[in-house]
């Protein structure tokens, strides 16, 4: 084969071949990613102190405005523009490879940027009763043409970098610059690509319909067409940040302490049951729905016998696994947890790494299992415990891997120093403490019944809500200051930072000499067993709650 | 190892025996949720209903507004309040930015209530007992339902439907 010219360097730390086209998509995925995180941010800590009601700080119709504005920064575009900087790197940087057709990678992101943009701008400054339709847009509550635009062509900007993916990594086995199997982190990131591909055709496919119905061009879009459609786009879309963000895992614990995964093949299929099984759990948003029956919710509810979860609970082993193998090969192999006491906790990678991996299985995954059982749904069905569970998995979880992943882009891809290291120690434990305090506030809270999305709750009575306000609030205002460092301190040392000679001093690339070797991992069997024993705990008290109320069918 | 190329012939690693044994372990867990979903599918008493059907929002309007002339006892600040018939199915309209009729059950009978909206979705929300149900326009949900408890419930909307959505409440008084 041809070489193809392009332009590249090679990575000091990494010895990877880093194409400057590739490069620059990157970078400009990082920036927007960070600016989206941004003013999510700013939404976030003013919707939760509304929500603390001693507090009480927005009127009414802001409120619900920054409520749609959080939703759709943080959601959407904070964690699609990261994506699409993790599917060039994954596809061209790891692979050794060329960014194919780099001027459509550069439309594909401006598409984002401009509907990025456009959602923002009508979000803020239209007709609050057009434009605070919360991240769902149920129809038929009408929203203002331009916020179905601005999301169709971020979401069709989206779908050109998930094609740009594939196209690179086919490019790369033609030209012959990566031979076998790939990494498994590319793995893990092209089933990512494949939920996204079928992820977007959903969105379009929905919100298109509601763009044409908002114009007056079609009359009619069916209230519950519409809700099937829009969770086939927005519940995998979670679920592609659940793919990103497992494979962030296991690049953070080959980074920071030279993890391995105990067995490719396992994790691999892992990966493959998503692909293969995820999207069933759109049905998660339509359990207490009209119109749909028992058998169609159960089948889907459970992703197929929960073959999904199966793919969860085999990377809850494999990750730590991992860390622990990389742990006990760099010698730390006393006892069962002396490799998790003697961590690199002063790595801010390692510990985002591992916080977002514990808080994402305890909070997110076990209140995700627990809510998308059929029956159970409907105590927790919008109330609270719905946006407890996914600041579980999307915040702590996905938000705090990508920050993790974010110290080691800035010094190996913009090539800045941080600035300070204090800082960066701390901050994945104040992001990951504050959701935390506030997550469990959350699912408590929506256990009580209290509802989610709605401006005040003086009417319903319920014990310790004023206590579960407050720490609901102070999560928060926690997990603010902890975004907020990682912003600024971002956004500061991408300015002001030394630039990078020879290798970053900080954070470490541990130095993995003999890769394939594996060791046993004792403490993660008992961890395992923890999880196991606390799931099958929570499971069966929901169970008992349930079986509670008034009888119904 | 994330980011090197795996041995040629992984797939034929050999799979360490504990990691065999939390996937054996996670199978088992995975099968029986399944199952227990599928009993109290069949035999458990909470379950969402399966009956909905598919309506114009007149013709959903007018049979409701007919059921409340029928068995209307009273009005509470401009809701008609309603003794639900025992025999008889009752219907509850959800509309911005309120739940009509109050409806009067009595304790363990078993009512048929046929719940839609007249406008946007909205949230059927039981409270405190928590009971919470997803009202789409354009579908008629009916609930079999039996209160197991006396007082008196408030039912709160729990999806965004507009500005006004936090003051949209209703009630079921249970004797």
């Amino acid at each position: 084969m041809a070489e193809v010219l392009v332009e590249a360097r090679t990575c000091p730390v990494t010895g990877l071949r880093v194409v400057k086209h590739a490069e620059n998509l990157i970078k400009v995925n990082a920036v927007f990613a960070v600016l989206a995180l941004l003013f999510g941010t700013i939404g976030a800590i003013l919707i939760a102190l509304t929500r603390w009601e001693a507090i009480h700080l927005l009127p009414t119709d802001l409120f619900y405005r920054m409520l749609t504005f959080h939703g759709m920064n943080m959601l959407v575009f904070w964690i699609v523009f990261f994506e699409g900087a993790g599917l060039v790197f994954a596809s061209t940087i790891v692979l050794n490879a060329r960014q194919v057709a780099p001027k459509l990678g550069y439309l594909a992101v401006i598409l984002m940027i401009l509907g990025f943009l456009l959602t923002n701008f009508i979000i803020l400054t239209g007709d609050v009763n057009e434009t605070a339709v919360m991240f769902t847009a149920y129809v038929p509550l009408k929203a203002h043409p331009l916020f179905y635009l601005g999301y169709i062509l971020f979401a069709v900007g989206a779908l050109i970098m998930c094609i740009l993916f594939f196209l690179n990594v086919y490019n790369a086995k033609r030209e012959g610059t990566y031979e076998g199997p790939v990494p498994l982190f590319t793995y893990g990131i092209a089933a990512a690509a494949v939920i996204a591909v079928f992820t977007l055709v959903h969105g379009a496919l929905a919100l298109g319909s509601a763009f044409l119905w908002s114009l007056g061009i079609i009359e009619v879009v069916d209230a519950s067409l519409y809700r099937l459609l829009f969770w086939g786009f927005g519940h995998p879309a979670q679920q592609i940040n659940l793919a990103a963000m497992v494979s962030v895992w296991y690049l953070l614990s080959y980074f920071t302490v030279g993890g391995v995964t105990p067995s490719e093949k396992v994790s691999r299929t892992a990966f493959l049951l998503y692909v293969l099984f995820i999207n069933a759990g759109s049905a998660h948003h339509l359990l207490v729905d009209p119109g749909f029956g028992a058998p169609w919710k159960i089948f889907n509810t459970s992703y197929v016998i929960y073959m999904a979860v199966l793919a969860s609970l085999i990377h809850c082993f494999a990750i730590p696994a991992s860390a622990e193998i990389g742990q006990r090969k760099r010698g730390f192999n006393k006892g069962l947890f002396t490799w998790l006491i003697k961590a690199p906790w002063s790595n801010p990678a390692f510990s985002a790494f591992f916080i977002s991996l514990v808080i994402f299985g305890f909070i997110g995954g076990a209140s995700g299992v627990i809510m998308g059982v059929e029956q159970i749904n409907m105590k927790l069905h919008n109330t609270l415990g719905v946006p407890g569970h996914f600041h579980g998995t999307v915040a702590a979880g996905t938000s705090l891997a990508f920050m993790g992943l974010a110290y080691y882009v800035v010094p190996l891809i913009f090539r800045r120093e941080w600035l300070s290291k204090f800082w960066a120690r701390i901050q994945p434990f104040l992001f990951g403490g504050g959701l935390f305090l506030m997550a469990v506030s959350m699912n408590t809270l929506g256990r009580l019944g209290i509802p989610r999305r709605v401006w005040e709750t003086s009417a319903l009575v319920v014990p310790y809500k004023e206590l579960l306000q407050a720490t609901l609030g102070i999560g928060a205002v926690v997990a603010f200051l902890g975004a907020l460092v990682f912003i600024l301190h971002t956004v500061l040392t991408i300015i002001f930072g030394k630039r990078v000679e020879g290798k970053p001093k900080f954070p470490e690339v541990v130095q993995v000499s003999n890769p394939d070797e594996k060791t046993s991992t004792p403490g993660t069997i008992v961890l395992a067993i923890i999880f196991f024993l606390y799931l099958a705990i929570m499971y069966t008290i929901n169970w008992y709650w349930l079986s509670r109320v008034w009888e119904v069918r | 190892m994330a980011i090197n190329k795996p041995n040629e012939v992984y797939w034929e690693e050999k799979v360490g025996f504990s990691e065999k044994a939390w996937v054996l372990l996670s199978i088992v867990a995975c099968i029986v949720m399944f199952m227990v979903m599928v009993a109290w599918a069949i035999a458990g008493k909470q379950n969402p209903p399966n009956e909905a059907y598919r309506v114009s929002i007149p013709s959903f309007a007018e049979r409701a507004e007919a059921f409340i002339e029928k068995y209307k006892v009273d009005e509470e600040n401009g809701i008609p309040v309603v003794e639900a018939p025992e025999d008889e199915d009752s219907y509850l309209i959800a509309r911005m930015f309120y739940f009509s009729p109050v409806l009067i059950l009595k304790q363990n009978q078993t009512y048929r209530i046929r719940v839609s909206s007249l406008d946007v979705q909205h949230g059927l929300s039981i409270q405190p007992v928590n009971m919470n149900f997803q009202v789409v326009p354009g579908y008629e949900y009916v609930l079999t339902i039996k209160p197991t408890e006396k007082g008196e419930f408030l039912i709160v909307c729990n999806e965004y439907c507009g500005l006004a959505h936090h003051v949209m409440k209703g009630k079921i008084i249970v004797k």
